[in-house]
């Protein structure tokens, strides 16, 4: 039988973010488990999930844990996975655990798997080759830390109280410090994982037109015109931002950030609208997780749809767009 | 004052991004079909570490760039004719599969063990480089134990930016949720940088330093170590391509307008 254990980091309000509770929800779904919480206040993070059925809570708190970063984070995972003597570790798979989960499984002589879309009590589902074929699969390495993918399991509700929690001493000391984050300015922030939207431009913005010439200027008017008034979250395919190592004009606010797909980020957005994309296979993969697919292209086999959206509008997306951002604005 | 870097990337060959990639069952486990047929790239993460790598080496003088790979040695010598032109460096070769369906920790004890063996390496000089997840297990897994087996435990993933100041410790941007970077001030050398794409574009071919390279690149290949990787302890159910097919609906001579009222309806539903 496996001894669970679910880590979590607390934000910097102390409270637990949707992917701890997706990853609660998914070790809860296999037993009895026990939480182990991070962070610089841990005790309002354990008393948001104090109903949440753990057998035990084990924290490390302090102000040098408060810190995403690995010396620190290693060191109290390992500490709390051995404290729990946990044979299942599983994490929410965050940029915090992305950095660390591996290295707690190397130290604890056991093994990870990362980017997990399902648990059962003795098998995960994975993705290899960059979301292009799933696997199913079980391994007898213990400890065995899992780290599930955000989005991939309904978070826990339970009902929060007061979680009595015990205390697992660290020592840790790093040479790094974490300064800051650096964003783009709110207005021009268009990475929203939030948004119910995810507006996907592909390269065909950048190329010669019905007239025979390039109409780049146009082309980010009208992306960002929509993105303000829609507050979609904005995607690229891998052409198009590749398109800025070629020397090609480029949209001046797309950055490999925004890229989706074979080397870029795979979002979870409820709907996805798509426009001047052409698709190969390793690109559209970006696509995977949006639920509802729409497309506009002139092409009526564009690989973006074909078999991959519920809808294909054969139609100029410059001129399709332009109607859109009119009627968002209520002219 | 500059400081002298040794800078060893870590990475391996992929099959060409654009290629139909199927799983078939071996007596080994899950492979590809036609594996060894597909044309092969360096690992596109790993791609970009390197050129970082190289951008470094370059403003900071007497550093050196070390490429260690575990690939088929026929395979590599493939691709490396491709990459021998684009950045200075040593290889360091290591017989082994390249497959996604090995595990992390087989070809990260192969990559410890060739990094601790390069002829004077300083732990104090040291940065590991390598792509933060690879194109082909994409599990962001190997370069973290890399740095455990070494003892690195500065680690940074999903980097796009590396500035050093004139006392060696340096600046670092990691990616994190919602299109932003965490930025980290670390003290210095040795440390583990797992690369985003960086902000390097594509170096153009340099027949020089392909020269250069191939002429340390061929006894590198010839002198590479068979490695043990495999996926010991580990079994795959199934590996199979997703089956999700959609019944697009293709809507053709509709007007802009009649399309646009209709993505509103939709977007607002």
């Amino acid at each position: 039988m496996e001894t669970i254990l679910i880590l979590a980091h607390t934000e910097t309000d102390g409270s637990l973010a949707k992917p701890a509770l997706e990853a609660i929800a998914a070790g809860k779904s296999l037993g009895s488990f026990s939480v182990g919480l991070i962070g610089a206040d841990t005790q309002k993070a354990a008393n948001q999930i104090a109903g949440c059925g753990a057998a035990k809570f084990l924290a490390v708190t302090g102000t040098d844990f408060a810190q995403p970063r690995y010396a620190t984070d290693t060191a109290a995972a390992e500490a709390i996975a051995k404290a729990a003597a946990a044979t299942m570790i599983i994490v929410p798979h965050t940029s915090r655990w992305g950095r660390v989960a591996a290295g707690v499984a190397a130290r604890l002589s056991g093994r990870a798997d990362t980017h997990v879309t399902g648990v059962t009590a003795n098998s995960i589902t994975r993705w290899y080759y960059r979301q292009r074929m799933e696997a199913q699969m079980t391994r007898t390495q213990r400890p065995w830390v899992i780290a599930l993918d955000p989005g991939c399991v309904a978070p826990i509700e339970c009902a929060a109280g007061t979680a009595a929690t015990t205390t697992v001493s660290v020592t840790a000391v790093s040479r790094t410090q974490v300064t800051g984050v650096k964003a783009p300015e709110a207005s021009q922030q268009t990475i929203r994982p939030d948004a119910k939207l995810l507006f996907v431009a592909g390269a065909g913005w950048t190329k010669k037109q019905a007239d025979s010439k390039t109409h780049v200027p146009e082309a980010a008017e009208l992306i960002l015109g929509f993105l303000n008034a829609s507050k979609a979250s904005l995607g690229s395919s891998k052409s198009l931002v590749d398109l800025s190592g070629e020397g090609q004009a480029v949209l001046p606010f797309m950055s490999h950030l925004n890229q989706i797909g074979q080397t870029g980020s795979t979002p979870r957005h409820p709907k996805g609208l798509s426009t001047c994309c052409h698709g190969e296979e390793p690109h559209t993969v970006g696509w995977r997780f949006v639920n509802e697919r729409r497309a506009i292209s002139l092409d009526p086999n564009c690989g973006w749809a074909r078999g991959k959206a519920d809808v294909l509008y054969v139609a100029d997306s410059f001129a399709v767009m332009r109607k859109v951002n009119a009627l968002l604005a209520g002219k | 004052m500059s400081i002298a870097f040794q800078i060893v990337v870590c990475g391996s060959i992929v099959p060409d991004p654009l290629q139909t990639l199927e799983p078939v069952t071996t007596p080994a486990g899950p492979a590809l079909k036609n594996e060894m047929m597909l044309p092969a790239v360096l690992d596109p993460w790993a791609w970009h570490s390197l050129f970082e790598a190289a951008h470094l080496a370059k403003n900071n003088p007497g550093s050196k760039v070390w490429l260690v790979c575990v690939a088929p040695k026929a395979k590599l010598q493939q691709v490396m004719m491709t990459v021998a032109q684009k950045a200075g460096f040593e290889l360091v070769a290591i017989d082994g599969p390249a497959s996604g369906f090995t595990e992390a920790a087989d070809v990260a004890n192969a990559l410890a063990d060739a990094i601790k063996a390069i002829p004077g390496l300083d732990m104090t000089k040291l940065l590991v480089f390598g792509g933060w997840e690879s194109a082909s297990r994409g599990a962001g897994a190997t370069m973290q134990i890399v740095g455990e087996k070494l003892g690195i435990t500065d680690q940074f993933q999903g980097v796009d930016q590396i500035t050093v100041a004139a006392d060696g410790s340096f600046e670092v941007l990691e990616r994190v949720e919602g299109g932003k970077h965490q930025v980290s001030k670390c003290a210095g050398a040795p440390a583990v940088l797992g690369w985003a794409t960086g902000n390097l574009p594509e170096p153009p071919n340099n027949p020089q330093i392909g020269m250069a390279n191939m002429r340390t690149m061929m006894p590198a290949l010839q002198k590479a170590k068979p490695a043990k990787i495999g996926a010991e302890g580990v079994t795959f159910a199934s590996v199979a391509l997703p089956k999700q097919q959609r019944q697009t609906k293709i809507v053709k001579d509709m007007s802009a307008d009649d399309i646009a009222k209709e993505i509103i309806a939709w977007i607002q539903q």
